[in-house]
């Protein structure tokens, strides 16, 4: 990639966490603006429930260990969520505040609780007695490391197997570190392994571990293994197109060895695509540039990262289909593209794009990257598991086809907006679904 | 614009607001610059008998992130020398001729000490004295301020003393610190005071510190009681000023009051001058954001005048009193019930939570469907702001079962969305009064009490 800059730059500065933690004095004040609404329209937007009011009543007061308590009894992961949740559609879009006022920072102030925790240390505790169940967790992103700090509160006996060298999932290796440092969540990893949870890294499930030998050594199992790679685009060159998921790997593990680009192309327009529109333009691209085949009525990310996104001087071309990367000596050296027009609704319920015949035209880059979603795991058919659209099929107590193995977090997914906090939610339920089973079974049989 | 000049007892001034004795006005140097900001006059810090002060002596009362709702103190009368005091207010008075000058004055408690105070502060040219009564701290340790004004012998003796060597007008300053307020303004009546002014600060204690588990404010390790002031006082002061208005003695003698005790706003100064003052004093406010204050005080005052028509304070002074009574003769009849406008309603449920666990549990929760619904009834997997927005429930009254208490009222954090309204309730108007001179079985035996309601349609659920 002779192409691509690599200039010098201070990359730690360029990818230091966007928001500054509140100072006590603007926590106090936000939280006693907060009116601590009964029943509150934000603890309902939550997907975890955390009784926000309640917890930023405990900031005011300052009783920040209980406030603290109050946000990991709904949500063990509550310093990701701090960070990453979408508020403007989740709590703080519900705020009612919100309707010709401000409303509550409450993000901000989450954060502000989960920074004292880890501070102080004042993490949560088992105070159930061992049940002598065990729990085999597969992959430990933000689903895994919940449904595993839930079930070892709970009593039972809980390994994480990882794929990766890093618990933390997405939380690690996929959200770029303006809006969460890695410190973040592997922190939060090491406080599910405080709850006497093993985390083991480098174990390949499907390789290094079978479905059945797990079944054998475990009361049950918990699938939270997450999609898979960025899909092929099928377009001529797309070997020269970088996978905007290792784009932002790269990015956190070691960014000042990133290769990025002068001109660079994102292809996309979902949160991924403007993580990595955002990483290149602050990591020295002078121009940046989201292809998008719809337009911004369209478009999987949220009003606010557009917003986000424009200010950093990122471009939008709307109405775009790649077709074909233009390659110089096997590097690319632009996208070339055909112009969209809507058609009538696709199966996502959006209007489906069609290229229009000979409207080819051309986008200089140096770089090319492409975030396109994740494709669906190919562990459900490898493991004869019913799927739905795709993604692992679960009943409402999120058991799987398969009795005893259960599923969470984005591998089974097939509506709503994958996040890390329906991860999180996921994990809790199931945690509480395992307890119930297990109950269920140990129940004393009745005799007449 | 509003003509906001007074004529206080004798003393004049270009507008009713002065400032309270105590620090803003401790020296000569700060009243200049409190006339130079506009104040219509000042009360001199107390001056008489020597003193020492303390550190740590202003205590406070914070809510939330308002501070100083409230000021305590344990500060004593002035610690300047009195010859010092007495040149100042001299000088001050010859530059400043149309700013009312008052001395606050505390002495021993002997006709001579008294006399010859006085004949000093007389010979400043002040245009009065008040008579501090009140200081409930240290002072009082030692016989004088509210050592006298709890004692209305005291109180009516001593004014006495001092009316017989005054020439200049004399206002007696009441302290709070007393059953009933009326007495030592009777006292002070009788003797023959110009004026009255209340109230002075009320005994307190601001808090204890949890790290130290010392008093707040610790003076050495101790702390006590201390003066208390600001904001968080007023209604005690309305209530003080109302009972002295409403006397048959003190009301019917038409003896000027000086109001004062929390005023903060020309909200609050409208409020005393309504419930009878006729001059009007400041501290904690001024303690708080300075002299600055008195700007939007005249302003707002004068603003609020043009709106409803007032040309002089005096057309103000008193026009709320005839509002003031006792329960006994509040009507009984009378009706009015909560209303939320749904249009303004935030859909915070704090009038539902209030209502529900320490009212009269009249507020429903009614789904967008128009069912009635128990708070969390969502379903746990539902989330996002869409979902809860639209499945929110709206707080709804039900009319029949509302006994009016005004609690939903108060705890609306949304101006003007929760209104009482008043309704026909279909009974005679009839007070206690009348009821237990005219039904005396109604009002002192439950069963008749029973048979009474349901007669007249009074139903308790």
């Amino acid at each position: 990639m002779e192409s691509a800059s690599s200039i010098s730059r201070n990359t730690t500065h360029a990818l230091a966490e966007q928001l500054s933690p509140l100072t006590q004095n603007a926590a106090a004040i936000e939280a006693d603006r907060c009116l601590y609404c009964y029943d509150a329209p934000c603890t309902h937007a939550c997907p975890t429930h955390i009784d926000i009011p309640r917890f930023i009543k405990k900031i005011a007061s300052n009783n920040l260990r209980g406030s603290a308590e109050t946000i990991f009894a709904s949500n063990l992961l509550g310093a990701t969520c701090a960070r990453v949740c979408p508020v403007q559609e989740l709590c703080e879009g519900a705020c009612v505040l919100g309707a010709d006022h401000k409303p509550i920072s409450i993000g901000r102030l989450q954060r502000y609780a989960m920074d004292y925790a880890r501070d102080h240390r004042s993490y949560p505790v088992v105070n159930a007695s061992p049940t002598g169940r065990s729990i085999a967790v597969i992959g430990a992103g933000p689903a895994g490391l919940s449904c595993a700090g839930e079930l070892a509160k709970l009593g039972h006996t809980v390994t994480i197997f990882e794929k990766r060298t890093q618990p933390g999932g997405l939380s690690t290796y996929g959200i770029i570190a303006l809006r969460e440092p890695v410190d973040v969540a592997l922190n939060e990893a090491r406080m599910i392994e405080g709850l006497g949870v093993t985390i083991k890294t480098g174990v390949d499930f499907g390789k290094d571990l079978s479905l059945p030998a797990l079944q054998k050594d475990f009361d049950a199992v918990v699938l939270s293994v997450g999609l898979g790679r960025t899909p092929g685009l099928g377009i001529e060159g797309e070997e020269a197109i970088i996978d905007g998921l290792e784009f932002i790997e790269a990015s956190k593990a070691n960014a000042a060895s990133l290769k990025v680009g002068r001109n660079v192309i994102v292809i996309g327009a979902g949160n991924t695509a403007v993580d990595c529109a955002t990483i290149a333009r602050r990591l020295g691209a002078d121009r940046v540039t989201m292809v998008y085949r719809r337009t911004d009525r369209e478009m999987s990310c949220y009003e606010h990262e557009y917003d986000f996104a424009r200010k950093e001087g990122i471009e939008f071309r709307f109405l775009t289909q790649p077709s074909r990367v233009v390659l110089e000596g096997g590097l690319a050296i632009g996208l070339e593209c055909l112009g969209v027009e809507l058609g009538a609704p696709d199966a996502s319920g959006r209007p489906s794009p069609m290229a229009v015949k000979g409207s080819e035209f051309l986008l200089t880059a140096d770089q090319i990257v492409k975030a396109i979603g994740q494709i669906k795991p190919s562990l459900a058919a490898d493991l004869g598991l019913e799927t739905m659209k795709g993604f692992i099929e679960v009943d409402a107590s999120f058991q799987t086809s398969l009795a005893g193995v259960y599923a969470i977090g984005d591998c089974i997914r097939a509506s709503g907006a994958a996040s890390t906090v329906m991860a999180v939610q996921d994990g809790k339920l199931a945690a509480a679904a395992i307890h119930h089973w297990f109950a269920q079974q140990s129940a004393p049989v009745e005799v007449n | 614009m509003a003509d906001l000049r007074i004529n206080f007892a004798g003393i004049k001034s270009p507008n009713p607001f002065w400032l309270a004795s105590a620090p803003p006005t401790n020296s000569g140097a700060q009243v200049h610059r409190a006339f130079e900001a506009g104040w219509g006059g000042a009360v001199w810090k107390t001056i008489g008998a020597p003193v020492l002060n303390v550190s740590n002596r202003y205590g406070a009362w914070h809510y939330g992130r308002q501070r100083m709702l409230a000021i305590n103190n344990v500060e004593l009368i002035s610690d300047r020398p009195l010859e010092i005091n007495l040149r100042e207010i001299a000088e001050v008075k010859r530059a400043w001729p149309d700013r009312a000058v008052i001395v606050s004055a505390m002495v021993e408690s002997k006709p001579e000490t008294w006399r010859d105070i006085v004949r000093l502060i007389e010979d400043t040219g002040a245009d009065g004295i008040e008579l501090n009564y009140g200081c409930p701290h240290g002072m009082s340790e030692r016989g004088m301020g509210a050592a006298v004004g709890q004692v209305p012998e005291y109180c009516e003796q001593i004014t006495r003393w001092v009316m017989a060597a005054a020439t200049i007008p004399v206002i007696m300053k009441l302290t709070p610190n007393i059953t009933n307020i009326v007495l030592p303004a009777r006292a002070g009546v009788a003797a023959g005071a110009n004026a009255l002014s209340l109230i002075n600060t009320i005994n307190s204690i601001v808090g204890v510190d949890l790290e130290t588990l010392e008093l707040t404010p610790s003076i050495g390790g101790k702390g006590g009681h201390g003066g208390y002031a600001g904001p968080a006082v007023k209604p005690i002061a309305l209530n003080m000023l109302a009972a002295l208005g409403t006397d048959e003695i003190v009301g019917k003698s038409g003896i000027p009051i000086s109001g004062m005790g929390g005023i903060a706003t020309w909200q609050d100064a409208a409020q005393f001058l309504l419930l009878g003052a006729s001059s009007l004093q400041v501290c904690t406010t001024v303690m708080h954001y300075g002299y600055r204050v008195i700007e939007d005080l005249c302003d707002g005052l004068s603003n609020w005048m043009d709106e409803k028509g007032f040309k002089t304070i005096p057309e103000v002074c008193g026009h709320s009193l005839h509002r003031v009574s006792d329960f006994k003769n509040f009507d009984l009849s009378y009706r009015a019930v909560a209303r939320i406008d749904a249009s303004k309603c935030i859909k915070c449920d704090l009038c539902y939570v209030a209502c529900n666990d320490t009212a009269h549990q009249c507020i429903d929760l009614v789904s967008p469907q128009g069912t009635l619904v128990e708070p969390r009834a969502y379903d746990i997997r539902s989330n996002g702001k869409d979902q809860a927005i639209e499945t929110r429930p709206q707080p709804v009254i039900r009319e029949a079962d509302c006994v009016g208490c005004r609690l939903c009222y108060n705890v609306c954090p949304v101006d003007d969305c929760i209104q009482m309204v008043e309704l026909p309730s279909g009974r005679s108007e009839v007070t206690w009064s009348e009821l237990s001179e005219n039904q005396t079985q109604v009002t002192e035996d439950w069963e008749t009490m029973k048979a009474y309601r349901d007669r007249v349609g009074i139903h308790i659920h």
